[in-house]
């Protein structure tokens, strides 16, 4: 589903974020990406959705080298993925019913259309009653929620979630973390960024940990040779 | 470690609902921006009150010049030039200059008069017949009658011919017979052309006024563009509302014009009626005709579409995604 193959990544003028990263997320994967604050979490998430490009080496996402995914083409890739934020970005004048709608509104849906799947999005987190509500008036647990509803209702293959629990308590946590689980469970490749390394462990998934911009333990298997030496030399 | 293997996703990658009603979707923007702009009316109708002002104005001289030309609509037509020519142009020739002027441009006939047959015709209408015999030569010159085309009086280029007339070697001297009224065309002509300018100006001006509403809307509203952007909206959906925004402003600005001159026409219509009626006229102000009020709102429209669109183009490359 996702290959990284020597992805490096700086930002204009600044230190690398992302250094030579070799990765294979399998499709229908559920990867956790953690690290410390500043590792290049949000940074890997964004090079995959095309917030940013990577300015070294080759990154193939669904079989599609990122690299000639320009112009007109950007939109249309990025219809199939849905991402959450780190500071959620909901859009404050609008209700949630609109918020969620959004990605089902940029695609043109009909009418009738948008308003099934927003309303069945909205039930999926437990907010269907508060839709004509507004952001301001959610607490933060709920706001998050309603980022979710809003990354998957345009039911997307792949997901990106920055950081989707980052101030929730543990138990606010599991639950968000078990709805993502859900959407894994019918077939979209999920990949979140957390530190939240307790409750990662809980779930029991597979887990990328990113140090400085270099990838200190890969997937299982496909975390290869020259990374480990690279990140060994980090730890040491 | 629990994978999710060799399982068929139910979501596959598909490039999604494109073709969706294309009327639909321009409906849906120029419904959004009709919210946003009842939204925040305040500087909307600010915008609007300024295009309003900015297009009255420009409307306004055509008016008025429209009304200036049914007034001297006639006074033009029987406008002549007469040509004094010198006393020793030859018959011959002064006949060829006839025939040669009337060809020139701006020239709508000749009419040549001798001066044998001018003479003939004093003495016996004037009275003078018995001290005339007694001259040893014919004082008067001959004499060419142009009639210059009226088109070319009423555009305020008759003084040209004039000129030109008068530059004839063999002509003495060139004279209007109501030189005040090559004036006012040529007056008017000033008029006509200074409206021209400040047409072109206050179009520039209402350009900018929408490019500015257009760019601070853009700001306002960037991290809706970037969550558009961000969840595959093409460059195209996020433009249009913005370029609806600007044809709304346009023709809202275009229909204040319009109000504000009807407004400006019934103040004027009952001492135009009395001004009149002393020079025993019947003359009543002509107003904006439907396809010229058409016109302006045309106008107005295209201008805003057209201000928004550089605003657009200019400020969207700065925000939003890469
Ligand atoms: N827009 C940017 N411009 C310049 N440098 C940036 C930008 N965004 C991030 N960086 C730098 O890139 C590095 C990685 O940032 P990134 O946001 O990916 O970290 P992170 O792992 O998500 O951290 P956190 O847990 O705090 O969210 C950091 O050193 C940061 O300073
Ligand atoms: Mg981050």
């Amino acid at each position: 589903m996702i290959r990284f193959t020597n992805v490096s990544m700086r930002y204009a003028g600044n230190m690398y974020a992302l250094r030579r990263i070799n990765l294979f997320i399998e499709q229908g994967a559920m990867v956790y990406v953690t690290g410390r604050s500043g590792a290049g979490k949000s940074t890997l998430l964004r090079l995959v959705a095309l917030i940013e490009r990577h300015t070294e080496g080759q990154l193939i996402v669904n079989g599609q080298n990122l690299e000639r995914v320009t112009g007109r083409r950007i939109p249309l890739y990025r219809r199939n993925i849905g991402f959450t934020f780190q500071d959620h970005r909901l859009l404050k004048e609008r209700t949630l019913f609109d918020n969620v709608a959004l990605p089902l509104v940029v695609a043109g849906y009909r009418y009738q259309e948008i308003r099934k799947r927003t309303q069945a999005s909205l039930d999926k987190v437990g907010l269907l009653n508060k839709a004509k509500a507004y952001p301001v008036q959610l607490s933060g647990g709920e706001q998050q929620r309603v980022g979710i509803a809003r990354a998957v209702v345009h039911r997307p293959a792949l997901l990106l979630a920055d950081e989707p629990t980052g101030n929730l308590d543990p138990a606010l946590s599991l639950e968000i973390m078990r709805l993502f689980e859900q959407f894994n469970q019918v077939g979209v490749t999920v990949l979140i960024a957390s530190h939240d390394l307790d409750m990662i462990r809980k779930m029991r998934k597979q887990i990328i940990t990113l140090r400085e911009g270099k990838l200190l333990t890969g997937i299982g298997q496909t975390l290869n040779e020259h990374d480990n030496e690279q990140g060994t030399e980090q730890t040491t | 470690m629990s994978k999710v293997r060799n399982k068929q996703p139910r979501y596959r990658f598909k490039p999604g609902i494109l073709v969706q009603s294309w009327l639909i979707q321009h409906l849906q923007a120029c419904i959004f921006s009709l919210g946003q702009i009842i939204k925040n009316p305040l500087g909307s109708l600010l915008t609007i009150g300024v295009i309003g002002v900015s297009l009255s104005l420009p409307a306004g001289f055509y008016l008025i010049l429209g009304n200036i030309d049914r007034v001297t609509e006639h006074w033009g037509g029987g406008l002549e030039i007469s040509l004094f020519l010198k006393q020793d142009v030859e018959l011959s020739s002064a006949r060829k200059l006839a025939a040669d002027l009337s060809g020139k441009p701006g020239v709508s006939s000749v009419e040549f008069i001798d001066r044998e047959a001018a003479l003939q015709e004093y003495r016996e209408n004037s009275g003078f017949a018995d001290a005339l015999a007694g001259l040893a030569e014919n004082p008067l010159p001959h004499v060419l009658l142009v009639k210059p085309l009226e088109t070319l009086v009423t555009t305020g280029r008759g003084e040209e011919l004039l000129a030109s007339l008068q530059n004839i070697p063999e002509v003495d001297s060139a004279q209007f017979d109501r030189q005040w009224a090559l004036r006012l065309f040529t007056i008017i002509e000033l008029f006509r052309r200074g409206a021209v300018i400040l047409a072109i100006l206050l179009a520039f001006a209402v350009l900018l006024i929408i490019g500015n509403t257009i760019r601070l809307a853009i700001y306002n509203r960037r991290d809706e563009i970037e969550i558009n952007q961000l969840f595959g909206a093409t460059d195209a959906f996020i433009q249009r509302p913005f370029l609806y925004s600007g044809l709304i402003h346009g023709v809202a600005g275009s229909l204040m014009a319009w109000s504000l001159l009807a407004i400006a026409a019934l103040l004027l219509q009952n001492p135009v009626v009395r001004l009149s009626s002393l020079y025993h006229s019947d003359f009543r102000l002509i107003q904006l005709r439907p396809e010229e009020s058409l016109l302006l709102i045309i106008i107005g429209g295209l201008l805003g579409l057209a201000g928004s669109w550089v605003a657009v183009k200019r400020n969207l490359k700065d925000i939003g995604l890469s």
